[in-house]
């Protein structure tokens, strides 16, 4: 149909200029390539160690860093390197699914809410509101509590259900300013349906709004399951950089002065959730051009 | 006004309704018998405790009563104040020992979240637009408020606490005292509360100082500020009005953050053993005390729907917007 | 002598390079006198505006001078700038609707910005030019929100023109209004003439037919340069150059079927400011032009206070 059809020369030259500033915008560039070394470092790193069970003990315990055990030993005699690195994989992923499902939901929730308008609008509102004056963490600790057998992916899916109402709440108004545009007109009078000219229409124009919306939904899912394993309702099984915290503070690594242990699990986490923040604002920058002038 | 007022309501009420069905529903939805499962987890060893949490779970779950009756039980003994019973410092009701850790908590929390709102605020309005300042205050806003909260309470508690031996790492108070209204007391109080104070201060003041520097940017590019700007208005002037229109949205963001805040709140208490629900609720998690850990679910539910409410009033009190805007409909 | 701008140069700044807003642009204005400032968008009346009274952060004062009352103006330097402003130099922006702090009463912004100007407010005079305009004086113990948008508009002029400044920009401030608001807002501004409030206003505008309503001179740009300038009977009536001929016939009038004769749009558009062509910048569109326009057109005056940049006129 006529609306649907090539994207106008002009969306390309604004994309092709998006890119030059993309890769010309040090916020961004630094921030994803953070982002990016800590994501591989976790993907292979376990694959090259060669290590399957980072829970093992391996060593003399509480040894500090060496050339052989680069993050030193646990009380238990565990590679902290090795668990640093599972660990990283764990929280990523969890970040990653749980930001995922949310934008997903965000996404749905606020693109009917504000597409349609009148009572669905008024319902999903509501039930937004009412998620969003829940305090997510809290939700989160008596599901986890009951759940005697705990995973990563469970973990992800129960924050990517409880942290979306704000995104939603945000791109219904996007939705909502671009719903009476003209192509969208155009779309609906050629009898386009609801799904469609959402798919088509209204998505692909705030397409860089729903990136950013994502990755500021992965870093707060990264805190969140990072807050969950220290409290203990982490996954049982396995290790990430939450749960290695929750270890170093529960076996005294305080008090026996461990500090390999408990350093880079903390800071691990602040890389990641920092840098994605500080791409979110390179982004902006890139696509907001009223900001990139000063 | 009341129409308003009347909406925010209805929607708390809601989220309070739709809070304690989640908290009746999530036991029942668990595989098994719910009664039989909670008292082989519960890590029980006096008989009269097990017996007594058979009868009292028998009573509350009421299996042999339809499931309508069965909730609207559950509502009758929530407002009777009725938690049940701790499994864990069996047999003290749970709302007891709720209420001997809530005030630890605010304790913590108020004058950390009204300090850094207002110093974030204050710092964000303030590097805004000043380049050699934004270029910092950006950067550290940045770092903190992606910092774990607890990872910041570690790193201080191992800093201040084990390394420089300044403050002490765990606890409310020393062992060796008993609360009392002496001075000794007190100052030992403030002694023990001094770094999970600074260690929640610090990473909310982060994210308020960033907040408001992008708020006052936006505010600045306004169009009264550009009138003001034309007319020579200072920009002392200028950066004051800027700064009262952008606290409002930054109130909005007060409410928003308030469940992150909580949360931040229970890991810091955890790491300093700090006496507040957050370690309550973690002996809870422990010792799968389950009527402990719904308590304090209820608690803190409660807590953040009164803090919400506050944040919309004071929201009131000051935007001129919203009130002039319900004088006219009432007229 | 009022007013005089000579060859002023403002340039704005992007990455692409330099646009060449305003390229050596001259002219004079009486005491009293109402300069009606007109043409197509991006042709540099909003940035001459502009530039008289508070260039933003993108614009660059590259050559030529404005003088006021003899006195040469340091319209390039932010901070000296300060000292003309709202004191001699007031301005009525395009976004009146916007233009006062939503979260103070009226009354009280007005106080806070005059204190901020070393000058304690004078309430009786305030609230008798409140009245010259039509506002009750209550309206200073509102918030802006609770004014209608043409009370919105009344109370900036009235805010503007408060000290009494001798050059007066009103930038657009026509263009979101109804027709009747639009009379009701030029009617003001002359009372501000003829009550002596300002000495003399520059108003911008595209609507060529208001401007002649309410000015003594109209002066037509083009392409960041002037291309006539005249007394708003003569270039309405007579007018010289092509392009101002072409902007009056795309004017509708009352009266005239448009079956009959069409309303003529001009065809094209304006060159590039960032690396503008040489010779006559109106030579692509203009319909006599010729080999001579090549070169760039002086601006002659060709009659006592007309003012031309066409080889042809």
């Amino acid at each position: 149909m006529t609306a649907t059809t090539a994207l106008p020369t002009e969306e390309r030259v604004v994309r092709r200029e998006a890119l030059y500033f993309a890769v010309r915008n040090p916020k961004l560039v630094i921030g994803f390539s953070i982002v990016l070394v800590l994501a591989l470092t976790g993907l292979f790193g376990p694959v090259i160690l060669g290590v399957d069970a980072p829970n093992e003990y391996v060593a003399m315990p509480m040894l500090p860093p060496t050339s052989e055990y680069w993050f030193g030993t646990t009380t238990q005699g565990q590679d902290v390197f090795v668990q640093f690195v599972y660990g990283l994989r764990t929280t990523i992923l969890a970040g990653a699914i749980g930001g995922g499902i949310a934008a997903v939901i965000a996404m749905v929730i606020g693109f009917v809410a504000g597409y349609r308008g009148g009572m669905v609008d008024e319902v999903l509102n509501m039930l937004t509101n009412i998620v969003l004056v829940i305090p997510t963490l809290a939700v989160l600790l008596i599901i986890n509590a009951y759940l005697g057998i705990r995973s990563v992916g469970m973990q992800a899916l129960l924050i990517g259900l409880t942290s979306w109402p704000w995104a939603a709440r945000a791109i219904r108004a996007q939705t909502f300013s671009l719903r009476s545009r003209d192509f969208v007109d155009l779309a609906r009078l050629s009898g386009v349906g609801t799904p469609r000219i959402i798919a088509r229409e209204i998505a692909p124009n705030m397409s860089s709004y729903l990136f950013m919306t994502f990755i500021l939904l992965f870093g707060s899912s990264v805190l969140i399951a990072a807050s969950l394993d220290f409290i203990g309702l982490g996954p049982t099984e396995g290790v990430s950089l939450g749960l290695m915290l929750q270890n170093a503070t529960q076996w005294s690594a305080l008090q026996l002065g461990l500090w390999w242990w408990f350093v880079p699990p903390g800071a691990a986490i602040t890389a990641v959730v920092g840098a994605l923040y500080v791409a979110n604002v390179g982004l902006d920058e890139v696509f907001n051009p009223k900001l990139r002038e000063t | 006004m009341r129409q308003y007022f009347g909406r925010k309501l209805f929607i708390y009420g809601l989220t309070f309704v739709a809070a304690v069905t989640v908290n009746w529903v999530i036991p029942r939805f668990m595989p098994g018998d719910p009664v039989a499962s909670m008292l082989a987890r519960a890590r029980v060893s006096q008989p009269e405790a097990v017996e007594a949490m058979r009868v009292y779970y028998t009573n509350l779950f009421g299996f042999d009563e339809p499931i309508w009756q069965q909730y609207l039980n559950f509502w009758g003994a929530l407002f009777r104040g009725d938690f049940g019973i701790s499994i864990y410092v069996f047999p003290v009701p749970v709302t007891d020992l709720i209420m001997g850790a809530v005030p630890y908590t605010l304790g913590l929390m108020i004058p950390a979240v009204l300090l850094s709102y207002w110093v974030g605020n204050r710092f964000g309005a303030f590097a805004a637009r000043r380049k050699l300042l934004d270029n910092t205050v950006l950067p550290v806003g940045y770092v903190l408020t992606a910092t774990p909260y607890m990872w910041l309470a570690v790193l201080l508690a191992w800093g201040f606490g084990v390394v420089a031996g300044w403050f002490p790492i765990a606890g409310g108070y020393s062992f060796s005292l008993t609360p009392s209204w002496s001075w000794t007391f007190f100052v030992d109080l403030l002694h023990h509360w001094a770094l999970p104070f600074l260690s929640l201060f610090l990473v909310a003041l982060g994210g308020w100082a960033i907040g408001m520097r992008n708020m006052i940017i936006y505010e600045l590019e306004s169009d009264y500020s550009n009138y003001l700007a034309a007319l020579g208005a200072p920009a002392k002037l200028i950066r004051r009005y800027a700064y009262r229109n952008a606290i409002l949205p930054q109130i909005t963001g007060l409410a928003l953050q308030l469940g992150v805040l909580v949360a931040g709140a229970l890991v810091t208490e955890i790491v300093f053993s700090y006496p507040g629900i957050g370690s309550l609720i973690l002996k809870a998690i422990q010792n799968q005390d389950f009527f402990l850990l719904q308590g304090s679910f209820m608690f803190i539910v409660i807590g953040v729907l009164v803090a919400n409410f506050i944040i919309d009033i004071v929201y009131v009190l000051i935007d001129p917007r919203t009130r002039t805007g319900m004088a006219g409909a009432q007229a | 002598m009022s007013l005089r701008v000579s060859e002023l140069r403002v340039h704005y700044k992007t990455l692409r390079g330099d646009v060449k807003a305003l390229d050596g642009v001259s002219f004079t204005m009486d005491d009293g006198e109402i300069l009606g400032l007109a043409g197509e968008s991006g042709c540099g009346k909003t940035t001459l505006g502009k530039s008289l009274i508070r260039m933003d952060g993108r614009m660059r004062h590259v050559g030529g001078t404005v003088e006021l009352d003899g006195r040469e103006l340091p319209i390039g330097d932010d901070r000296a700038m300060n000292d003309y402003r709202f004191h001699e130099i007031s301005l009525i922006p395009q976004y009146s609707m916007s233009a006062m702090n939503p979260t103070r009463r009226i009354g009280r912004m007005v106080t806070e910005l005059l204190r901020s100007r070393g000058v304690t407010l004078d309430r009786k005079e305030l609230e008798s030019r409140i009245g010259m305009v039509g506002l009750p004086r209550e309206v200073l113990d509102r918030y802006p929100i609770e004014l209608s948008g043409g009370q919105k508009q009344r109370m900036v002029m009235v805010i503007s023109t408060l000290l009494d400044p001798a050059l007066l920009i009103a930038d657009e401030i026509t263009s979101a209004l109804d027709v009747s608001t639009q009379k009701a807002v030029a009617k003001a501004l002359l009372g501000f003439r003829d009550g002596g409030y300002v000495k003399s206003m520059i108003f911008i505008t595209h609507d060529l037919a208001l401007t002649s309503h309410i000015a003594d001179t109209v002066m037509v740009m083009y392409a960041g340069k002037l291309a006539e300038k005249a007394p708003s009977e003569k270039l309405i009536k007579a007018p010289k150059h092509p392009y101002t001929k072409l902007l009056i016939n795309s004017l509708p009038e009352i009266g005239v079927r448009y079956e009959e004769r069409k309303l003529a749009g001009i065809p094209g558009s304006p060159p590039s400011l960032l690396n503008p062509p040489q010779g006559c910048r109106f030579r692509d569109r203009c319909p006599l032009a010729g080999d001579e326009c090549a070169e760039e057109p002086p601006v002659n005056e060709i009659e006592p206070n007309h003012f031309v940049a066409c080889w042809k006129a």
